[in-house]
């Protein structure tokens, strides 16, 4: 298995209101709704993302491959929902940058080897218009180095622990499993 | 820097620094999982580790308490999927007749304190009762602790929280429970780890531990201790697990991210109202409010004492005729101490409904659910919407419970 890439670059989507603020708590119904949660197969998930969120519900029409995902804090609070993280992976989205996660939304995202990461910096970077909608940037996942590419310059990301991309590189938590009982 | 309790057992688990907010690899010394998680940590092993061996057979069990035995097929195939599994790697099988999972491993010695235990009972930190750091967890991560003994966790930041004074019955543990949820709510320990102080605590017994412990997950906490014991708790907690008591304690330089105080003088019997466990009144403001059903029982109040509480409120009394009460005793040896002691021949006599152990009353389902426009009082530790049926429930103490019972309306013993 080749080597999966520490760094991302992508187009960012910046998730927020009709004010121009990060939304906030944006949570799992809200990302998958549970109305889909019969839904089984990866590659019919991508179409609901974020389809129950208002302002959002034809996000899975705009994003393409690659994209990055920039929202407010406490991003995927509420229940325990798988298809809230695999709806990103079904659309090949590269990366959620928020400043914090719900505690299970980060565990399930973490353990499918989906890339997440936070940075303290993003609230004001929108503010500020440094990051808007369809900006390039560049991630480093374990320098913890954002650059935007559009704009030129660089902002803080927290880089991904140990754990984290130990489980990142080895695609997902099981496989990280079948690789740290080998030898 | 010194350690805060959860610091220190982690550390002893893991070769990172045990720091707060740091993710580390954890060993692990027990690895459960029950009749509702257990089918799919079985599909996920089957999937991703089929013909490999357990990283330790004698450290994986199942424990069935939801719908024990099975009053749905779900529940039947769910468990023979289990036991199966077991059979074919050799592991131990607390079955349906044992009782609630977490009291099972307290009860077995396979929950020590200083050690670590992972199982998919969202209640599994009940366990920082006996100073053992329990974690609930989804199926994906039970099936990989199953095969390689360990998980992953981000170190948690630790709330210091000083119970001021001391109560008196009528309040009891739970009491002192919903107080402090009500005080800390569902934000001020999210993501923390607790440790409780002062004498109202420190002379709690086992039964009362794991009542204001079993709640630390409504306060969306990651698991609460009580440092401090009597001799009499060594003795209790050593008679029954047959293993040694000998719980880390917190350094005295180590950091806590905020202490709080709560004033506990004074204690009246409190109510979590519908439809949210931190929602809580003295009873005072309740007394009255027509109740059609009550439960005793719940990982949370289904201990020894606690129904030896409300055996002495319903002594010599009678359940009200149009009220229904249940009682489920934690596990099988609660059960057979209630025998022993003639604390099951009082509350039949009282006219309650006696199950076998198990979570029923608050799992739902089990014996019975709650109907639409129905009020139920319980003993239990969560009132969302529907989790019991379509009924209302009232979250209290089992004497309160007990009480009510026979009163027909929310009441203290008090009243009686």
């Amino acid at each position: 298995m080749a080597e999966k890439k520490t760094a991302h670059r992508g187009r960012i989507w910046i998730i927020s209101d009709s004010q121009g603020n990060l939304i906030e708590n944006i949570d799992t119904d809200q990302i998958f709704h549970n109305a889909f949660l019969h839904i089984t197969e990866l590659s019919q998930m991508g179409q609901y993302a974020l389809g129950n969120l208002e302002g959002w519900k034809d996000f899975s029409k705009k994003a393409r491959s690659g994209d990055i995902l920039v929202a407010g804090r406490n991003f995927g609070a509420g229940s325990s929902r798988q298809q809230a993280v695999d709806c990103f992976i079904s659309l090949k989205i590269g990366l959620i940058l928020v400043p914090s996660f719900g505690a299970i939304y980060f565990r399930n995202a973490l353990n499918s080897g989906f890339p997440v990461l936070k940075s303290s910096v993003l609230e004001e970077l929108v503010r500020e218009k440094k990051l808007e909608t369809g900006d390039e940037i560049e991630v480093d996942f374990l320098q913890g180095e954002g650059l935007s590419l559009s704009k030129d310059f660089s902002f803080r990301v927290e880089p991904m622990s140990s754990v984290q991309s130990d489980i990142f590189k080895a695609g997902n938590l099981f496989n990280y499993g079948k690789t740290m009982l080998k030898d | 820097m010194g350690k805060t309790i959860i610091e220190k057992i982690i550390q002893a688990h893991t070769d990172d620094d045990a720091a707060p907010r740091k993710i580390v690899w954890m060993g692990l010394d027990v690895r459960s999982a029950r009749d509702f998680g257990g089918p799919n940590v079985v599909k996920n092993y089957e999937r991703e580790y089929s013909g490999l061996p357990l990283a330790d057979k004698k450290k994986t069990f199942f424990t069935f308490d939801l719908c024990v035995p099975a009053s749905s097929l779900k529940y039947a195939d769910a468990q023979q999927v289990c036991r199966d599994f077991a059979q074919k790697h050799d592991i131990k099988v607390f079955d349906v007749n044992k009782g609630i999972g977490s009291h099972v491993l307290i009860e077995e010695g396979l929950a020590g304190a200083n050690s670590t235990v992972v199982g998919t009972d969202s209640h599994l930190n009940i366990l920082g009762a006996v100073g053992c750091f329990g974690q609930g967890m989804g199926d994906v991560d039970i099936a990989f602790a199953f095969r390689t003994g360990k998980t992953w966790f981000e170190v948690p930041e630790t709330i210091k929280v000083l119970l001021k004074g001391d109560f008196s019955y009528p309040a009891t543990a739970k009491d002192l429970t919903l107080k402090v949820l009500k005080e800390l709510g569902t934000k001020r320990a999210a993501l923390k780890a607790v440790e409780f102080y002062g004498e109202a605590v420190r002379e709690l017994s086992l039964s009362g531990r794991i009542t204001l412990c079993s709640m630390v997950t409504e306060m969306a906490g990651v698991i609460g201790f009580i440092p401090e014991f009597e001799d009499s708790f060594r003795k209790e907690i050593e008679g029954i697990s047959k293993t040694e008591f000998n719980p880390v304690q917190a350094d005295e330089d180590c950091h806590y991210s905020e202490v709080i105080e709560i004033s506990i003088d004074r204690l009246a019997p409190q109510v979590a109202v519908p439809f949210s466990p931190d929602n809580v009144q003295d009873i005072s403001e309740l007394k009255g409010t027509k109740i059609h059903s009550g439960f005793i029982g719940s990982c949370t109040n289904g201990r020894t004492e606690d129904l030896a509480l409300a055996a002495r409120e319903l002594n010599e009394k009678k359940v009200k005729e149009d009220v229904m009460l249940k009682v489920v005793p934690a596990t099988a040896r609660v059960y057979e101490e209630l025998l022993e002691q003639g604390i099951l021949q009082a509350l039949f006599r009282a006219g309650a409904i006696i199950s076998n152990p198990g979570c029923g009353g608050c799992a739902e389902g089990h014996i019975g659910l709650t109907g639409e426009g129905e009020v139920q009082i319980s003993t239990g530790n969560r009132n969302f919407e529907g989790k019991q049926g379509k009924g209302k429930t009232y979250l209290a103490s089992p004497a309160v419970v007990a009480a009510s019972c026979v009163r027909g309306e929310i009441a203290s013993p008090e009243d009686l």
